[in-house]
């Protein structure tokens, strides 16, 4: 049987809000356990929670990125249950009236097709904190540091047809709230977070199976392998005569396995209902209006600038805007070296192989936009070839200076001196006789390409310095002129 | 009410009740159950749900860290705690 | 001293007819003696209250004009108070050193009162005789056989047996009304939103409010005053311009339009009490109001509506007591369920849970719409008589309580206790001020009439019990054999 796969999602974006959604702690990540914990954050008598501006500032931005309906009335409501990175023993959150109505984010494939998902709707809530495992005693460790900090989840509607897509989607959200400025983006960090709900069912069938919600992927890689997985074992349990349970589970990207959780599938009854501790939240047309105008560049704009102010491929275009810290890299660079392309070439090709290689973002780069500009510029003005500038980019990663400095102190500079040139030219004339009569006696049309021998000779005996559009010229004036 | 519907709720509110309680707690949540069930009777249609005494909105607070690290005052009122962490019985996911 | 009210004492300071370490000593003293007898404190704060009083000596000396500046007060012990133990009369909170005053504690300690303890209540203030206190019950000093009302109780003894001035205290469904009616004494519940709820412990967030336990409604007015503010820690307290309410308790009530409910008093009422309750509209008529009946119509719904609303919120709101950053943790948890369970199983007492347990059903899968939506819309209801009611009257009155103060274990039935509060639990449930002050005594106990008033009407309240107050003794009546 041939079997369609069903895919939506929901994604925790964590809002890069410097306070907690509910009270003043920092939300910066990595401090010492519980350092950031308020008398709010941990649920203490008595205690009250004061919403964030700017959390609501953040997901009207996100809502308006998305063509979605801002809700102009939003309530919070309490979900019950008990987990200790849970303090208040609910956490709120927003059900019935979320701030954000439906939307729809438009994907690109790969092959150069879209895909357009439909966003059921995205709230407003308070992240938990963590349970640190490692052995107390026997005993878990809480921090909640992390308790409190402002969330939206992002609930797709089940539009996706495979992991492809899926990933894609959740790059291209990625990419969205990254430009948007309302999320650093740091996936390692958990600051996006994906649980994905899968289901197959026979092609051609209406409705939709029976849905496993794999939780907290936090990276795009472990995403796909956790759907090609489960898909694979939906379809072998339903061929082998068997039906899928209804369950969440965890996929472990390091052991790559997947299991079901125990704990918290139990059925669940979370008693939802509005929080008396918070009136509505109610925003006006003229807030909404004045979020809008001050929406930063989205990156679907950026690349219709790219392509044609910049004269970047629409491929180029579409991987450098996708993601905030790569545009604000790229742009820095075109805007200095005055060589856009040059710069996209660099920053998709070297920058972007070294990053992959050594796993670290661009923002972590150990060569700077103002660096590369340097190099581009060097490459631009002929002191060095782009071979030679291979050689400068490697000692630049591995920080012994700019381009300027690795150029002089290492002697790269291109020979471009005509005589020096001549001499060599003549030398290899001299030593390769065969050849240059071959080269004389052979039909027009087959020169330039002989002449490819030449230049190699000239630029071994040059260590590559040899500026190759001089060295082109003066062997072509002495092969001619017989 | 039955028993075995309380012991369910109890659960949902992770509340021990011992068992010689049981069926005593379960006549009583039975005669609150009688008293609330008078609700029934009211005529709500179109009556839209009052979820506050006052009708006022959110303020919104700015967006300022304010709070102080007071981890050892709050610390020193709790069960169980190491290396700055909170200890409970052991979580499983 | 013991006898004058707190506005009589704020004149005995500054004439130096004593100091505030001699007051503070004068009723920390008949605490130590008198107390034993009525369990009104949890927690006597002796350090505390003289280092205040020491402060306030200072104060009152370079001429400090606050009328509660050197004044002995109890805080019901739902309000935290820094380093303090702060319990909600629960075995759960016993160990409970709060690590921060709640907004009307730190209001009043700005003023320069003065905090003697932290008084009994019932267990996370559920109740309405002070009987569901883990700290036992508290002894009415009208007759040490009858309950002081609940669930600030404590608040309400120690104001009515003089071992207190003056006390704070809170009001979810009556539990400072009935208390005050019980126990003879002025009570008043503002506005929900007036005073501040942060720092004071949950019961039922839609439905608490903070109010004042005092001998009479001038002390009401002197300690409203103190503790109303605007706060940005609670988001449902309301920024909403805050009167002088002292300025106006002279005014003249000729021309006052006073609304009777006839469902007030209807069957349940004792006759003596609904005697008193009449003979004192006669006397407000005799001050120029004018008597109305009006109509409450959904009256009847107003206690099943509290009792799926209350519940529903505390479910939620005692959560966060699990055993695991503050309180109380059972023996030797064998494993994360069972440290809930049995924290909270052994934390909490029967009233606590039984209600948790009404709460968890009534917002359960396939329950929600018939019992808390419902009920919200019911709650619609009973607000909407309020306000037709007062497009014709100024405030609503009629008895606080269906009778005097009653026997202990006298409502083992857990409905019959919950009747308690018929003709106040509708007023929290509009977010309405209530205030309760004493009218007549039946068998030698106090019978409480209720004011009931607009919203932010606690001015026009004040000034009402006040002229009443002048025109009559009642609130001047001291429990029998008060030392």
């Amino acid at each position: 049987m041939q079997w369609e796969t069903v895919i939506g999602l929901e994604i925790h974006v964590q809002l890069a809000t410097k306070s907690k959604l509910f009270s003043a702690s920092s939300t910066t990540f990595g401090a010492e356990p519980n350092t950031q914990a308020s008398a709010i954050d941990l649920a203490m008598p008595g205690t009250l929670p004061s919403p964030n501006e700017e959390a609501f500032r953040f997901a009207t931005m996100f809502g308006l990125a998305i063509n979605a309906d801002i809700n102009k009335h939003s309530v919070f409501e309490r979900k019950n249950y008990f987990y200790p990175d849970l303090p208040k023993g609910y956490q709120t959150t927003q059900l019935a009236e979320p701030i954000v109505g439906a939307g729809i984010v438009t994907v690109q494939l790969e092959g150069g097709s879209t895909k357009d998902v439909r966003i059921h709707h995205a709230h407003l809530e308070e992240d938990a904190g963590k349970s640190l495992h490692e052995d107390f005693h026997g005993m878990s460790g809480i921090d909640l540091n992390r308790a409190g900090t402002p969330l939206i989840e992002v609930v797709t509607e089940p539009d996706m047809r495979n992991a492809e897509e899926a990933v894609a989607f959740a790059k291209k959200l990625h990419s969205l709230v990254t430009s948007l400025g309302i999320c650093d983006g740091e996936m390692s960090q958990g600051s996006m977070r994906f649980d994905v709900n899968i289901s197959v069912r026979p092609y051609g069938q209406e409705e939709l199976g029976t849905r496993t919600e794999t939780k907290n992927l936090n990276s795009f890689r472990f995403m796909e392998e956790a759907i090609e997985m489960e898909v694979e074992r939906q379809i072998e349990v339903l061929e082998s005569g068997g039906s899928i349970r209804q369950e969440t589970r965890l996929y472990n990207g390091d052991t790559k396995q997947a299991r079901s959780m125990r704990s918290k599938e139990e059925s669940n009854d979370y008693r939802y209902f509005p929080c008396p501790d918070l009136l509505p939240v109610v925003l006006d047309d003229a807030y909404i209006e004045r979020v809008r105008q001050q929406l930063p560049e989205l990156p679907e704009t950026k690349k219709q600038r790219y392509i044609e102010e910049l004269g970047l491929s629409a491929y180029d275009a579409d991987i450098l805007s996708g993601d905030a810290a790569t545009a604000q890299y790229f742009e820095a660079t075109a805007k200095l070296s005055g060589q856009a392309k040059l710069a996209a070439n660099w920053i998709m090709g070297d920058i972007a192989a070294r990053l992959n290689q050594e796993e670290i973002s661009i923002s972590q780069s150990p060569i700077s936009a103002e660096q590369l500009a340097g190099l581009i510029a060097r490459i631009d003005d002929g002191t060095i070839s782009s071979k030679i500038a291979k050689q400068v980019f490697e000692s630049m990663w591995a920080g012994e200076g700019d381009a300027d400095s690795i150029i002089e102190s290492k002697g790269l500079k291109q020979v471009s001196d005509t005589g020096a040139l001549e001499k060599m030219v003549d030398d290899v004339i001299a030593n390769n006789q065969a050849q240059v009569d071959n080269y004389r006696s052979a039909d027009e049309k087959k020169r330039p390409k002989m002449l490819g021998f030449f230049v190699g000779q000239i630029m071994k005996a040059s260590k590559g310095q040899a500026n190759p559009q001089a060295v082109n010229e003066i062997l072509l004036k002495k092969l001619n002129d017989q | 009410m039955d028993q075995s519907e309380l012991e369910k709720l109890a659960h949902l509110a992770r509340i021990d009740v011992a068992d010689d309680v049981l069926e005593d707690a379960a006549r009583s949540i039975t005669d609150v159950l009688a008293l609330v069930d008078q609700l029934q009777s009211a005529n709500t249609d179109g009556v839209a749900p009052m979820a506050h005494p006052q009708d006022a909105q959110q303020r919104l607070r700015a967006d300022d860290v304010t709070e102080p690290n007071c981890r050892d005052a709050y610390q020193a009122i709790a069960p169980q705690t190491e290396e700055g962490l909170y200890l409970v019985p052991k979580v499983i996911d | 001293m013991h006898n004058l009210t707190i506005a009589e004492l704020a004149k005995g300071l500054r004439d130096k007819s004593f100091s505030s370490v001699e007051l503070a000593q004068h009723f920390l003293g008949r605490i130590q003696r008198l107390d034993k007898t009525y369990n009104s404190y949890i927690t006597i704060t002796e350090d505390t209250a003289l280092a205040q009083a020491k402060a306030a000596d200072e104060r009152l000396a370079n001429n400090d004009d606050s009328p509660l500046c050197g004044i002995p007060i109890a805080h019901k012990d739902i309000f935290c108070t820094t380093g303090i133990r702060t319990s909600c009369g629960s075995k759960m909170l016993d160990n409970f050193l709060a690590p921060y005053d709640a907004t009307v504690v730190e209001n009043l300690a700005t003023t320069g009162a003065v905090m003697l303890g932290k008084t009994n209540m019932d267990e996370f203030a559920m109740g309405s005789s002070n009987e569901t206190s883990y700290y036992g019950p508290v002894k009415n000093p009208w007759s040490t056989d009858c309950v002081p009302g609940g669930s600030s109780g404590g608040s309400a003894a120690a104001v009515a047996a003089r071992i207190a001035p003056g006390a704070t205290a809170t009001d979810t469904g009556g539990s400072i009304r009935q208390p005050a009616s019980l126990c003879g004494l002025t009570g008043l519940k503002p506005t929900y939103g007036r005073v501040s709820r942060w720092g004071m412990i949950a019961f039922a967030s839609s439905l608490d409010q903070a109010g004042t336990l005092t001998r009479t409604a001038e002390d009401s007015a002197i300690m409203l005053q103190a503790m109303a503010s605007f706060d940005n820690k609670d988001s449902t307290c309301i920024d909403h311009a805050i009167p002088d309410y002292c300025a106006s308790l002279n005014n003249d009530i000729s021309g006052l339009k006073i609304g009777v409910p006839k469902e007030y008093f209807g069957e349940g009422l004792n006759p003596g009490t609904e005697q008193a309750v009449r003979a004192a509209l006669e006397e407000l008529e005799k001050l120029g109001a004018s008597i109305k009946e009006v109509s409450l119509p959904h009256s009847h719904l107003a206690v099943p509506t509290y009792y799926v609303i209350a519940p529903a919120e505390c479910s939620a709101n005692l959560s966060r007591f699990d055993g695991a950053r503050y309180g109380y943790r059972c023996e030797s948890p064998k494993d994360l369920e069972d440290m809930y369970k049995r924290s909270r199983g052994e934390g909490f007492g029967d009233e606590v849970i039984r209600r948790i347990l009404v709460g968890t059903y009534a917002l359960s899968a396939g329950y929600y719409d018939a019992y808390y939506r419902k009920a919200q819309q019911t709650r619609r209801l009973i607000k909407q008589d309020f306000m037709d009611a007062f497009k014709e009257v100024d405030v609503i009155v009629g008895p606080t309580a269906t009778s005097t103060a009653f026997g202990f274990g006298a409502k083992k039935d857990p409905v019959a206790m919950y009747m308690e509060d018929i003709y106040t639990i509708a007023t929290n449930l509009a977010g309405l001020p209530g205030m309760s002050i004493p009218c007549g005594l039946v068998d030698q106990k106090p019978v409480g009439l209720q004011i009931i008033g607009q919203d932010w009407d606690e001015a026009r309240m004040l000034n009402i019990a006040h002229q009443f107050q002048r025109a009559t003794d009642f609130h001047q009546l001291a429990p029998q054999g008060i030392e």
